[in-house]
């Protein structure tokens, strides 16, 4: 037997010397005691009893400070030591002993941390931003709440077409769709509070995309609110595009941001939809590179398209050499990748949109910050911008002077990004309140708009007879005023 | 809006717009500003060789 070299265990703190037990051949329990004081050991385990020379192991239990064995030892017996192994080695750890290392990974789990407990110093720099830096979402409309033009429209197959405000559809290949503002009333886009989508369908097919057709479905952002984004710089931004999406087609879709201005620069982003006819939550990650922090990835300070952000629902071969993640400068080359699918290949195909939000920062899904909900007033005033529609009030008071063209003054929800661009389904009619005033009105115009106040001149020619003369109404009319990017 | 016709306008303060129609018939009233996008696909079908008609 080997020698134990050091000093005894019995002065190692937290080894305890118990008192001898002393047997008389019919008893099985005993008082545990140190110096004849009660002694509460912390468990069977944590004690060790020599009885004849012969370490006792599973042949007794402890309850408070009596020990029961399962056998009576004889009155001979002698109890030649019992020691207990008790508080900062073996059961008890001492206070503020472990150490990180003697911690596995993971190991800390979410029921140890008591709530409340997670101070803002524990959270990492840049993990979680203390606020947005824009004010106002990027994405307007990000809800589909705003639908000036209408609900729906059949039969597209062209460029710059609206349903919902300020997301514009290009048809660009030989397919028909309808595209349509629908209502939510299930599903886990309708859970987390949104109760509008858009969605595009597929009316007539094109399974066979010459390499120059594209559709296309995107929103344009305005230069000048993207001068926080600082591309062109050393410190331009990453960025995350987040959005509830669903469509019957399942695979690899591609969602594209694209500086259209100076020199182009773009960058497409694959995603997937694992589940058909679901609603899924994309968080996608447009990481600032040195292509876009070059001084040719800067956006211009105007009213111009800043950024395009661009679902891809067909590209032909002349649109798909871009890289997944990647800022490119190769013009429209680069707008999809070679994954992208030809959703308007069969008829029915669809794709259905809600919940966008583009956020400065690299996001994940379980990071990424809530949906910014506006209300219905304020997204229709930032809708205006771009598009509004007047339809359904008299216009009072306007002045026909010698010739057809008669003019009246205007003043506008808001002001527009820029001069607008008039347009009509229905001129309606000139009346003195109680009949008409002539039976035609045409050549519809606008001048002197006001970019600062939203008002300009509104000008129609009429066929009544009379010149130089007061209008005292226009009725019927439904003017609409664009100035879309 | 694919232009059929275009033909200017001119108001009352003397300044011009044009007055297009797309291959639908439906009219439009473009203002002369290059910020206008409407006005940008004009100069675009201007420089593919159309011409837009003097005002009456």
């Amino acid at each position: 037997m080997s020698s134990y070299i050091g000093r005894g265990i019995d002065q190692i703190d937290n080894i305890s010397t118990l008192d001898n037990l002393s047997f008389n051949g019919s008893l099985q329990t005993f008082n545990l005691t140190q110096n004849s004081v009660a002694f509460v050991p912390v468990s069977a385990d944590a004690l060790q009893i020599q009885i004849d020379g012969v370490i006792q192991s599973g042949n007794y239990t402890v309850s408070g400070s009596t020990v029961t064995f399962d056998f009576t030892p004889s009155g001979s017996s002698v109890c030649n030591g019992i020691k207990h192994f008790g508080v900062g080695l073996l059961t008890t750890v001492s206070d503020s002993s472990i150490t990180t290392a003697k911690l596995g990974a993971d190991a800390v789990t979410t029921a140890k941390i008591n709530d409340g407990a997670v101070t803002s110093g524990k959270i990492a720099s840049g993990v979680i931003p203390s606020t947005r830096p824009n004010a106002n979402p990027l994405i307007i409309n990000g809800d589909m709440a705003v639908a000036q033009r209408g609900t729906s429209t059949s039969g597209i197959t062209g460029s710059n077409q609206f349903v919902v405000d300020r997301f514009r559809f290009d048809e660009g290949a030989d397919a028909t769709l309808t595209m349509s503002q629908e209502t939510l009333t299930s599903g886990n886009a309708f859970d987390v509070g949104f109760k509008k989508s858009l969605k595009v369908l597929v009316t007539t097919a094109d399974g066979s995309l010459a390499s120059n057709q594209s559709e296309q479905l995107m929103q344009q952002i305005e230069a000048q609110d993207l001068q926080l984004l600082k591309f062109g710089t050393s410190n331009a931004v990453n960025l995350t595009l987040a959005f509830w999406y669903k469509s019957n087609v399942t695979g690899t879709h591609v969602v594209t941001l694209d500086k259209s201005d100076s020199t182009r620069t773009t960058c497409p982003v694959e995603f997937t939809v694992s589940s058909a006819n679901t609603w899924e939550h994309k968080v996608l990650n447009f990481n600032a590179d040195a292509t876009i922090k070059a001084s040719t990835g800067a956006i211009a300070n105007d009213n111009g398209t800043g950024l395009r952000v661009m679902w891809n629902l067909a590209y032909g071969s002349d649109y798909t050499s871009g890289t997944n993640g990647d800022w490119t400068q190769n013009g429209v080359s680069d707008f999809s990748t070679s994954n992208q699918q030809n959703i308007v290949a069969t008829n029915s195909n669809y794709v259905e949109l809600t919940g966008v939000q583009l956020e400065v920062g690299e996001f994940t899904s379980a990071t990424i910050p809530p949906f910014q909900f506006e209300s219905y007033g304020d997204n229709l005033f930032r809708c205006q911008r771009y598009y509004h529609k007047n339809d359904t009030t008299r216009w009072i008071g306007a002045y026909k002077r010698h010739d057809a063209d008669t003019a009246f003054y205007y003043t506008m929800p808001r002001a527009m990004r820029t001069t607008p661009t008039l347009s009509s389904s229905d001129l309606g009619f000139f009346s003195n309140m109680q009949s008409a005033l002539g039976s035609a009105l045409s050549n519809l115009g606008g001048y002197e708009y006001d970019a600062e106040n939203g008002t300009m001149i509104v000008d129609c020619d009429s066929n009544y007879s009379g010149t130089h003369t007061f209008i005292p109404s226009w009725e019927s009319q439904v003017i609409e005023f664009s100035a879309e990017l | 809006m694919n232009i059929k016709t275009a033909k200017y306008k001119v108001y009352a303060d003397g300044t011009k717009s044009v007055q297009v129609t797309d291959t639908n018939n439906l009219e439009y009233s473009v203002p002369m500003n290059n910020d206008n996008t409407d006005y940008q696909t004009v100069l675009q079908w201007v420089a593919d060789g159309n011409t837009i008609q003097e005002a009456d």
